[in-house]
């Protein structure tokens, strides 16, 4: 029983892992809480569904191909909203009520598009195949969305940690005009971290949608408060930490759902939450950094 | 003697007010240049122009004799225009290292990337002793060098630094200034906007002096540190 509850954790954490990874890498890069992520990852769930019922595309191109939507996405958000909001130096509560106003577009086009209802992936989509392991059923598709998660989280840590690129990437963070008086394209990597974050949001859309097989406009969001929960836990923008934080709400959600009442999971999980941040104040890892001018 | 760069009637504004008024200067090839004056003359807001971290409201900048006025800062980094700006410029959640490896950001060739590496640890032996530590816990002599070591990184044509020697120990600006004599003997352009007027005349070739937004003295750095009216209004007299 134990064991069973903690890869179902596994599997919900490394995908809010994932969700935050987004988020957070846009609020350190762009400095920008963009409340459309939830929205995002909706959308990327749709396109995957779309792709794989109307064009019967295999599921791991419908993966791939649903990333691409939501990046572009991201990208579309980033160029038509945030960047006449920057280039007009809007204080920073207007970008983030923007960006709620992008959310509830996208919700409502994705009613109207394809109606309130839960959809499911057609029979067969979703590979049926399960392992037992000891006393544990561990189904291939949690094997694919754990595998999957962590593969797109260590593939965008290491390039943070160890490329130019990553570098270039941390210096806007700290410095926007740091970082251009180093000849980085500042308003370039903008356009890219927004095209990555929102890929990654429409990657989680997609696992979720595949673990509990259910599609719904608004799906996106319960999973955004918990992106929020998360990325404050880990540390604003602090990567490592937004995998670790989010890895902690899935077993907090999942356990106290198991053991407490299914009602109260989420109750229990953002109380915890809340607990550690009055002991915390900046976050498990999170150091207090204001950002230079 | 060729001029690298002209500066042509530029005004800027910073904020809501016109902070660089119609100024004009050039820099030749080669040469130290000194911008002098005192804080809010307008030094800052000249060398932000020339990075494109400002929109000029008026006047032209040349490089080479093409116009870059109006360009994005990294646009004219890759054009060899490189600054060390004021105060703490260095990222201090990187290493030393990844610093230095950000000074080569727009630069592709690996092995003089690796040379240039060589020179700046040659030139500040105790950077390299801190290559892995994080740029936040140098202290403020090695963070000053470290920025001018990572602007040397991306191998300019023109040096700007920023009031290079501001809070520093009067030993580290000696320091700080030989080893820009040092870097300008092998080739480099530099321009050298500072407070410490006294420091900066000893080395520049020609200085300019501005004052509320407007160049009012020009001539040979020597001359200018011998000019009574500098002296009286800069040197204490």
């Amino acid at each position: 029983m134990l064991s069973q509850q903690l890869l179902n954790a596994l599997t919900l954490g490394s995908v809010y892992a994932l969700f935050a990874l987004g988020f957070t890498l846009v609020f350190g890069v762009l400095a920008v809480i963009n409340l459309s992520h939830g929205a995002v990852f909706m959308v990327g769930s749709y396109a995957a569904l779309f792709l794989v019922t109307r064009f019967e595309m295999p599921l791991w191109l419908a993966l791939l191909a649903a990333m691409a939507v939501s990046g572009m996405l991201g990208l579309l958000i980033d160029v038509l909203i945030l960047k006449p909001l920057r280039a007009r130096n809007a204080p920073h509560l207007i970008p983030m009520i923007a960006t709620i106003g992008v959310a509830i577009t996208l919700s409502s086009s994705a009613q109207g598009i394809f109606g309130a209802e839960i959809l499911r992936f057609p029979e067969g989509t979703i590979p049926a195949g399960e392992f037992i392991i000891g006393d544990v059923h561990v189904r291939a598709i949690e094997i694919g969305i754990v595998g999957i998660a962590f593969t797109l989280m260590a593939v965008l840590f290491l390039a943070i940690r160890r490329t130019q690129l990553g570098r270039a990437l941390r210096a806007i963070a700290e410095s926007p005009k740091a970082a251009s008086l180093l000849g980085i394209n500042v308003e370039g990597l903008f356009h890219g971290t927004s095209f990555v974050a929102a890929a990654l949001g429409g990657a989680a859309g997609v696992l979720i949608g595949l673990d509990f097989n259910a599609i719904t406009p608004l799906m996106g969001q319960p999973i955004l408060h918990k992106g929020i929960a998360v990325i404050i836990l880990g540390g604003m923008g602090d990567i490592r930490g937004a995998l670790i934080a989010g890895m902690f709400l899935g077993f907090a959600e999942v356990m106290s759902k198991a053991y407490l009442s299914s009602q109260l999971g989420d109750a229990v999980a953002f109380g915890l939450l809340f607990l550690i941040l009055l002991v915390r104040p900046s976050g498990m890892f999170g150091r207090v950094l204001e950002r230079k001018a | 003697m060729s001029v690298l760069l002209r500066v042509q009637d530029l005004s800027v504004n910073y904020g809501h007010i016109e902070a660089v008024k119609g100024i004009t200067f050039h820099l030749n090839t080669g040469e130290i240049t000194a911008l002098v004056g005192a804080n809010g003359a307008g030094k800052s807001t000249t060398l932000l122009a020339l990075s494109g971290l400002l929109k000029p409201a008026h006047g032209r900048i040349l490089f080479e004799d093409e116009d870059i006025t109006g360009l994005a800062p990294h646009q004219i980094v890759s054009r060899g225009v490189v600054q060390v700006a004021e105060g703490r410029a260095i990222l201090v959640t990187l290493t030393v290292s990844e610093n230095l490896a950000l000074g080569a950001y727009t630069r592709r060739d690996r092995a003089g990337i690796a040379d240039s590496l060589e020179q700046v640890f040659h030139l500040f032996p105790r950077l390299k002793d801190r290559a892995d530590q994080l740029a936040g816990n140098l202290s403020g002599g090695e963070q000053q060098m470290l920025a001018i070591g990572r602007a040397l990184m991306a191998k300019p044509r023109l040096l700007l630094l920023d009031e290079p020697s501001m809070g520093l120990a009067p030993i580290l600006v000696q320091e700080i200034f030989r080893t820009l004599v040092d870097i300008n003997r092998s080739g480099l352009t530099v321009l050298l906007v500072e407070q410490n007027v006294r420091q900066a005349l000893k080395i520049a070739r020609h200085g300019y002096v501005i004052e509320t937004g407007q160049i009012v003295l020009t001539d040979s750095g020597a001359n200018l540190l011998h000019d009574p009216r500098v002296a009286e209004a800069y040197l204490g007299g």
